[in-house]
């Protein structure tokens, strides 16, 4: 559900702009760049980082089914990560995001989004409510504008003498390991059962004696945790991960195929500040308390979406022929451009193509049949539900 | 003594003066390359045109081949096709310009030549050369080589 965001022209676009494979000097590294580069990673920038795209002993295909039958491990270290502290910070916080942090359990997590004054996303976000703070990942290709935000707002809040603060965490890695297996091999370090830990929730682990904040949650559609890791010990911690027999080092390449395949969005892809929740599909991200009090930036604008509609939304699509890449028209049967797919990617589980776009709202029915462009040639495609792949998450 | 006296018999009983000229541009079928990573190799003015090994690796497991329709003209550096892995798609464009004589169909139904045999069975068309000069502005194999070794470096 959070998303990093592969670089939007991949160079491999065209076989002639092939400086996608080069990485420059000015790109920051997470604490795991050498151990990448140990095990083969092929380093592309991303969001400012240098991050493995893949490794050299398996292809993003592989890797990808690998992920969806055993487990993979993906360094997320160049997401942002804070905290929320103040006896305010819930107040403060639902005036900037859709969720109802009032009423989340300490333990418990949420997808929400970041909302602007026009009802758009600013990013989307997951947010865990622990006992003293909120603790709060978003996008590494947003952290500079989400930080901006969240600063400027804060101010106002804390002159007028809330009590907030917002603490960037930047002394721990983050870590995710996807898959079926995942919870195999993190149990076989702790020597403890996952059994009773469910999705979407976080809790505080001490794995070989480190303590780590643990998230039972990720990207992939699958079963899986991502681990805030104080940043001596992420290496560590990811080699005992990798020493399991069933797990693989995973990149970008496959994590986007797999959030894919999940039905998960891709911030500035699938999602951007033009795009208001309930275009975007994540009306399910308004709790039924926010919709009725509202308090957040631009719910005069979404709230009566939820009930009057919206001229577009988005819709997954399977594709004939060749796959349809963001950016691909969508057209009615008639010939009418009726929007844009914004993700777009044969899918390595169900060998078809996948896609998601937004289309004109009537088009957007489970079933309907559409055409979409590609390369000048118009091919047939139809309406499906999301996820493409059932979701695998631990109830 | 023998042997030599064989070969220059055979050579000179089994080449035929007329058929020469055609055994000797066979023998140097040109092969030569672009910087994007397409190849072409030229017999009898005819450029079969693919994408290199070195391609192939980087864009992984290829998932969809777009062929061109034969009979249409294409020119120099206009796209002739596109070659879709998981990661990325990557458009092909034509080296030369000229006719398309053929499309390899095959790949229509194996996209996967691609990475088996790049350079061989996973060709993607044939182009009638409408101007052999152009060759002469592509890499030759070692100029070709050299450039993949560059582009690894940084």
């Amino acid at each position: 559900m959070i998303a990093t965001k592969l670089l939007k022209k991949p160079a491999m676009l065209t076989l002639a702009k092939r400086s996608y494979a080069s990485t420059s000097e000015a790109l920051k590294q997470t604490a795991l760049h050498d151990f990448h580069l140990k095990h083969g990673g092929k380093m592309v920038p991303f969001a400012g980082y240098a991050m493995p795209v893949q490794y050299s002993g398996m292809g993003v295909l592989a890797s990808h089914l690998h992920t969806r039958e055993k487990a993979s491990i993906f360094d997320v270290s160049h997401m942002l990560q804070t905290r929320l502290v103040g006896k305010d910070r819930a107040k403060f916080f639902e005036t900037l995001v859709v969720a109802d942090l009032h009423n989340l359990p300490v333990g418990s997590g949420t997808l929400s989004v970041f909302t602007n004054e026009n009802g758009g996303i600013i990013d989307d976000t997951i947010i865990m409510q622990q006992a003293d703070s909120l603790y709060v990942v978003s996008n590494a290709a947003c952290a500079e504008k989400d930080l901006a935000h969240i600063n400027k707002h804060l101010k106002v809040f804390q002159d007028k003498g809330g009590d907030v603060d917002l603490k960037i965490i930047e002394d721990h890695s983050l870590v995710a390991i996807q898959g079926p297996k995942a919870a195999a091999a993190l149990e076989s370090l702790i020597g403890e059962d996952l059994k009773d830990f469910a999705f979407m929730n976080g809790r505080f682990i001490t794995i070989r004696g480190v303590h780590c904040h643990v998230a039972r949650s990720g990207y992939t559609g699958e079963d899986g945790f991502e681990l805030s890791i104080p940043t001596a010990d992420a290496v560590n911690i990811t080699d005992l991960l990798l020493s399991h027999p069933d797990v693989e080092l995973a990149g970008l390449g496959a994590r986007d195929s797999l959030r894919l395949e999940a039905g998960l969005c891709l911030y500035g892809n699938d999602l951007d500040d033009t795009t208001t929740p309930v275009e975007g599909g994540l009306t399910w991200t308004i709790p039924k308390s926010r919709r009725e009090t509202g308090g957040f930036l631009g719910a005069e604008h979404i709230l009566p979406q939820i009930k009057g509609g919206v001229s577009r939304r988005r819709v997954g699509l399977f594709v004939e022929g060749a796959p349809a890449r963001e950016g691909a028209e969508i057209l009615s049967p008639d010939g009418e451009v009726i929007g844009k797919v914004t993700s777009g990617v044969p899918s390595p589980c169900l060998k078809r193509n996948i896609a998601m776009g937004y289309v004109k709202s009537g088009f957007h029915k489970n079933g309907t049949a559409l055409k979409v462009r590609v390369r000048n040639r118009v091919q047939d495609a139809s309406i499906t539900k999301m996820p493409f792949v059932p979701a695998k998450y631990h109830k | 003594m023998s042997l030599r006296t064989f070969t220059s018999r055979f050579v000179r009983a089994y080449t035929p003066a007329r058929v020469a000229p055609f055994a000797f541009t066979r023998a140097i079928a040109t092969k030569r390359y672009t910087k994007e990573h397409e190849w072409i190799s030229v017999e009898d003015n005819v450029g079969t045109i693919g994408i290199t090994d070195y391609a192939q690796k980087s864009l992984g497991d290829v998932v969809f081949v777009e062929i061109p329709s034969p009979g249409q003209a294409i020119g120099r550096k206009e796209q002739l096709g596109a070659v879709e892995s998981v990661k990325a798609a990557s458009d092909i464009y034509s080296p030369v310009s000229g006719d398309i004589i053929e499309a390899n169909e095959t790949l229509d139904s194996e996209p996967s030549l691609i990475n088996s045999s790049p350079e061989q069975d996973g060709w993607l068309a044939k182009v009638q050369l409408s101007d052999p000069s152009e060759l002469d502005s592509l890499l030759d194999e070692s100029a070709y080589q050299a450039h993949c070794e560059s582009s690894e470096d940084h």
